[in-house]
């Protein structure tokens, strides 16, 4: 059985006098992972997370690091194995920076050289000056201190970090360049974060996995991208906020969504002749074909039909079997570039079962580009100035 | 002034020494306990450590000649009875200012130290002693002024220093030897108190390059 690098099962926190901080709280986070602990505050996402570097004690439930039981390990030891950054920055007022950044290595008696490196190495790697070392705390702006406070954390060699709202007292602008600067030192160093958070912006845009709390419950455990697409109840949906959903439409959207469902098709056995009244019929200049179970096999243009009108008979005998597809379940993000530098006029939509459920057009696409560009809102104006364009094509 | 130093003037540097030495031990011997002590309510329950500081602050209730009379029973006249009366003196300025001078150390220091993997004594010595030192360093000097002060009472019990002039004097109704001694005393406790002073300077950590 593979072993999960932090497991946490059936956690249960109550505090004297009865009050349940966290309730049943079971996850297995891989290394590597970026998680984030969201919910309203007394949601138990700090007491979930401070439980890990056993700054607090759970009343029932294990948690394993590597696999080994962190309530069988000396508390010291562990918290030295594990970055924490804390809100309030928390950097010694009466040290230097260099001697802040390698407390954690001097409490492991490093030798003072390369404590020294280890020192300009992670400055360097926050883009601070080197002369700031001498420095004190207070000679420095809050967004420079919390990015020492993030070296501090990682200066022993840290594979785990707690992060507790470290950006929460930092304006919007530098916390979002701290933001850039964990996640690039995260994928960069692959660092496994545990990062707890209740602004849903920082969560989507940091985490590969957000976990999301209330009253002490696990709501849902879910990548970004699944929980923009599928609030697992009204709590989650309420706390994502219904303007990120909108917003984040265009990107979470399947090309399920957008497709239009009365495909032109026909089956290979079928004369040209039919498959020329079909196309007459629906007034269009390409037909899908596939087999009687609805499988996508090919297609076939009005071109086909009037070169080999004479020699061939049946549909399957001039057909192109080298359909561009598109799953019907996969995102538009995703695929709008593809089938617009393809230059297709029109793109089979398949099922998982590669089974033909409709087509996407490039005017969908035209309507799809403009709303990621230009929001919701005019959706109206849009379908206008879509025809219009079209108008102008042609 | 000439005539009273001719007289007495080295009766009064052996007097100012006694002085110094009695209110010296005893001050250090405050120290030396208080501030362990105040360290130490700080990791005891509330409730342990606000019944110990009422107690300190009983002890210093008790008037000072009456605590001096208390110490002869005990440990006879001289100058031992003196020191243990003036120690116990000290300990409350020392202790209450420890006590608060450690528990006002910004929580979060105290959770991002023990949050990266520092024992408890290690929290202590490396973040919150040197924290609250300069609050330490206030008791201490509160105490100093008050052990030199008081210490002028020792005389009474037979302890000597500079009271010994300031009691013969308004035995005698000699104003000269009650100025003698109170002058003394007075300029003893402003040199220490700004001894002191530099000392907390010193030990107050540095917080920028300055």
């Amino acid at each position: 059985m593979k072993i999960a690098f932090l497991s946490m099962e059936h956690l249960n926190k109550t505090y004297s006098g009865g009050k349940v901080a966290v309730d049943d709280f079971s996850l297995e986070i891989e290394k590597g992972e970026f998680v984030c602990l969201i919910g309203t505050s007394g949601s138990g996402k700090t007491t979930t997370m401070r439980m890990i570097n056993r700054m607090l004690q759970q009343t029932s439930g294990t948690i394993k690091l590597n696999g080994k039981d962190i309530s069988e390990l000396d508390p010291v030891k562990l918290r030295r194995k594990i970055g924490y950054v804390i809100q309030n920055i928390g950097l010694m007022p009466h040290m230097t920076i260099r001697q802040n950044i390698t407390i954690v290595p001097k409490l492991l008696k490093w030798p003072q050289k390369k404590m020294d490196e280890r020192a300009k190495e992670m400055i360097k790697l926050v883009e601070l000056p080197e002369e700031f070392l001498d420095r004190y705390p207070s000679e420095l702006s809050g967004g420079q201190q919390q990015r020492i406070g993030v070296v501090r954390a990682l200066a022993a060699d840290q594979d785990l970090i707690l992060m507790d709202e470290p950006y929460g007292a930092l304006d919007p602008i530098t916390r979002e360049s701290l933001q850039d600067l964990i996640k690039d030192l995260q994928t960069r160093l692959g660092k496994t974060v545990v990062f707890v958070t209740h602004d849903m912006d920082e969560a989507l845009s940091l985490a590969t996995k957000i976990v999301v709390m209330d009253d002490g419950k696990i709501m849902q455990v879910a990548s970004p991208d699944e929980i923009l697409r599928h609030p697992a109840n009204e709590f989650v949906e309420n706390l994502i906020g219904k303007d990120r959903l909108i917003q984040a439409r265009p990107s979470i959207t399947t090309v399920g969504q957008v497709m239009l469902t009365n495909a032109a098709s026909i089956t290979p056995d079928k004369l040209l002749k039919e498959a020329l009244k079909t196309m007459h019929d629906r007034r269009v200049d390409s037909l899908l074909v596939t087999d009687d179970a609805n499988y996508l096999k090919g297609y076939i243009d009005i071109e086909d039909i009037d070169y080999n009108f004479q020699t061939a008979t049946s549909v399957g005998d001039v057909m192109h079997d080298d359909v561009f597809y598109v799953q019907s379940d996969s995102l538009v993000r995703d695929t709008v570039e593809r089938i617009l530098k393809r230059g297709f006029k029109n793109v089979p939509v398949v099922d998982s079962e590669h089974r033909l459920v409709g087509i996407v057009t490039r005017a969908a696409l035209v309507d799809i580009v403009y709303d990621a560009l230009w929001g919701d809102d005019d959706k109206s104006e849009s379908k206008a100035d879509s025809s219009q364009q079209g108008g102008a094509a042609q | 002034m000439m005539h009273f130093l001719a007289v007495y003037g080295w009766s009064l540097l052996g007097k100012t020494w006694q002085h110094i030495y009695i209110s010296g031990i005893s001050l250090g011997l405050g120290v030396l306990v208080a501030v362990p002590v105040g360290v130490l309510l700080t990791r005891v329950k509330n409730r342990v450590a606000s019944v110990v500081v009422s107690i300190a602050s009983m002890l210093q209730t008790i008037p000072a000649l009456a605590l001096l009379a208390f110490m002869i029973p005990i440990f006879g006249i001289g100058v031992k009875p003196a020191i243990v009366a003036l120690f116990i003196y000290s300990l409350l300025p020392i202790l209450r200012n420890t006590y608060i001078g450690m528990n006002d150390v910004d929580p979060s220091l105290k959770d991002a130290a023990k949050g990266m993997g520092m024992t408890n004594w290690q929290s202590i010595i490396k973040v919150e002693v040197p924290l609250a030192g300069p609050v330490i360093m206030s008791g201490i000097r509160l105490s100093a002024t008050y052990v030199i002060a008081w210490a002028a009472l020792a005389s009474y019990i037979g302890a000597g220093g500079l009271g010994d002039f300031i009691f013969n004097g308004l035995n005698l109704y000699r104003t000269d030897l009650i100025l003698g001694g109170s002058i003394p005393v007075i300029i003893l406790a402003l040199i220490v108190d700004w001894l002191l002073g530099k000392l907390e300077v010193a030990i107050t950590p540095k917080t920028s390059q300055g």
